[in-house]
């Protein structure tokens, strides 16, 4: 019996061509190599196979994203993705926090078109890596790898990702950061937060943001909470309004405590 | 429409798990989907009809077993699935609840000839 895989085909006691691929332990006759290419490589030999597989079908992606977790591990950087529907204040907010954060940071940017938002941060001196997604709605982790690359990991404490603008395709995606930041804002509208709810258990921390617009719009800010804990019970959620610095202070805050957590 | 993403990924997925096993063609794709992977079923069959198209897929049936959250809760020790999303025990009302499935997606079966 062949001791490579238990197939009976004879050849293994004829000592013609007799050869070996592991030092000696075990021999081949190349008839035997040649019948049992045959027997495995002719389609009419192998009958309808059925095989139990049970893998995630993002496998590669999460793998990836294990490595750059990783990879910021080593270098001491905290990860954070941000995601949020276009326009909620991602960029916004990070330009603010440049002006009042203890940490240093470095921003990994994804949109489909445009350096636009990159240009801003740099204009803040924030070190910012475009990433132009094309026609993908979300970044993955090998996006963020290549991103990773550029960004100066060793002189940065933090380092974001800026998701694509949307509220649906990033949730399914790791990037391989430590946390997630999921921002909403008060002009969306109520029900976001029920209506988005993959998104929302993703959250660590919930910004509600433009909250000095709440005069204007019929927004249940407390009902919005509620609705955020049933889906996500321990989730933080802090307001945040860009012209008032204590809030945005309480952001970074709550990075800078995060950061003393993984020391 | 990050369903095409998916797609992509499992039709590779599908493709290696053939090389190996020395088949010349996939006949039957059976995958889970959980009702919070953030994923559309329909979608999803759509995308992946039109992209197996010239792969070893061609000619694949595509199943979908759709899985509902299932959470365990560590205080009354239920297990229960959930039509609504809520992370808490339907029971108890405790909070302290564990996700036993229907985050995620998997390829469970391959069928190949």
């Amino acid at each position: 019996m062949c001791v490579d895989c238990g197939c009976s085909i004879r050849g293994i006691e004829e000592h013609t061509g007799e050869h070996s691929h592991d030092g000696g332990k075990t021999f081949h006759s190349h008839e035997h190599q040649k019948a049992h290419e045959h027997l495995h490589h002719n389609p009419q030999l192998n009958d309808a196979k059925t095989v139990s597989v049970i893998q995630k079908i993002l496998d590669k992606n999460d793998h990836e994203a294990d490595h750059n977790r990783e990879h910021l591990q080593e270098k001491g950087v905290l990860g954070i993705n941000l995601m949020s529907s276009p326009g909620a204040g991602k960029t916004t907010l990070l330009e603010h926090l440049g002006d009042v954060a203890n940490f240093k940071f470095g921003v990994i940017e994804g949109d489909l078109e445009t350096e636009r938002d990159a240009d801003r941060l740099r204009a803040k001196g924030i070190h910012a890596q475009q990433i132009q997604t094309g026609t993908a709605c979300h970044l993955d982790a090998f996006m963020v790898h290549k991103g990773l690359h550029h960004m100066p990991l060793d002189d940065i404490d933090v380092c974001f990702v800026e998701n694509v603008g949307n509220l649906v395709c990033p949730a399914s995606y790791d990037v391989g950061t430590h946390l997630n930041i999921v921002l909403v804002s008060v002009p969306e509208g109520e029900d976001k937060i029920a209506k988005y709810p993959v998104m929302f258990r993703q959250a660590d921390l919930i910004l509600i943001t433009k909250t000095d617009l709440l005069p204007y719009f019929q927004y249940d800010i407390e009902a919005e909470k509620a609705e955020a804990r049933k889906i996500k019970p321990n989730v933080d959620i802090l307001e945040v309004n860009v012209n008032d610095v204590q809030s945005v202070k309480a952001v970074a805050q709550w990075i800078e405590f995060k950061l003393k957590m993984r020391a | 429409m990050h369903e095409y993403s998916i797609v992509q990924s499992l039709l590779n997925q599908c493709e290696e798990i053939a090389m190996k096993n020395d088949a010349k063609k996939v006949v039957k794709v059976v995958t889970k989907i959980g009702a919070m992977s953030g994923v559309e079923p329909h979608l999803l069959e759509v995308a992946f009809n039109t992209f197996k198209e010239g792969t070893i897929c061609d000619s694949a049936e595509f199943i979908i077993n759709k899985q509902k959250l299932k959470l365990e809760c560590k205080e009354c020790g239920g297990i229960f699935e959930v039509d609504e999303v809520r992370y808490f025990c339907i029971k108890c009302q405790s909070l302290k609840v564990k996700v036993v499935d229907g985050e995620d997606m998997y390829l469970m079966r391959l069928e190949m000839e």
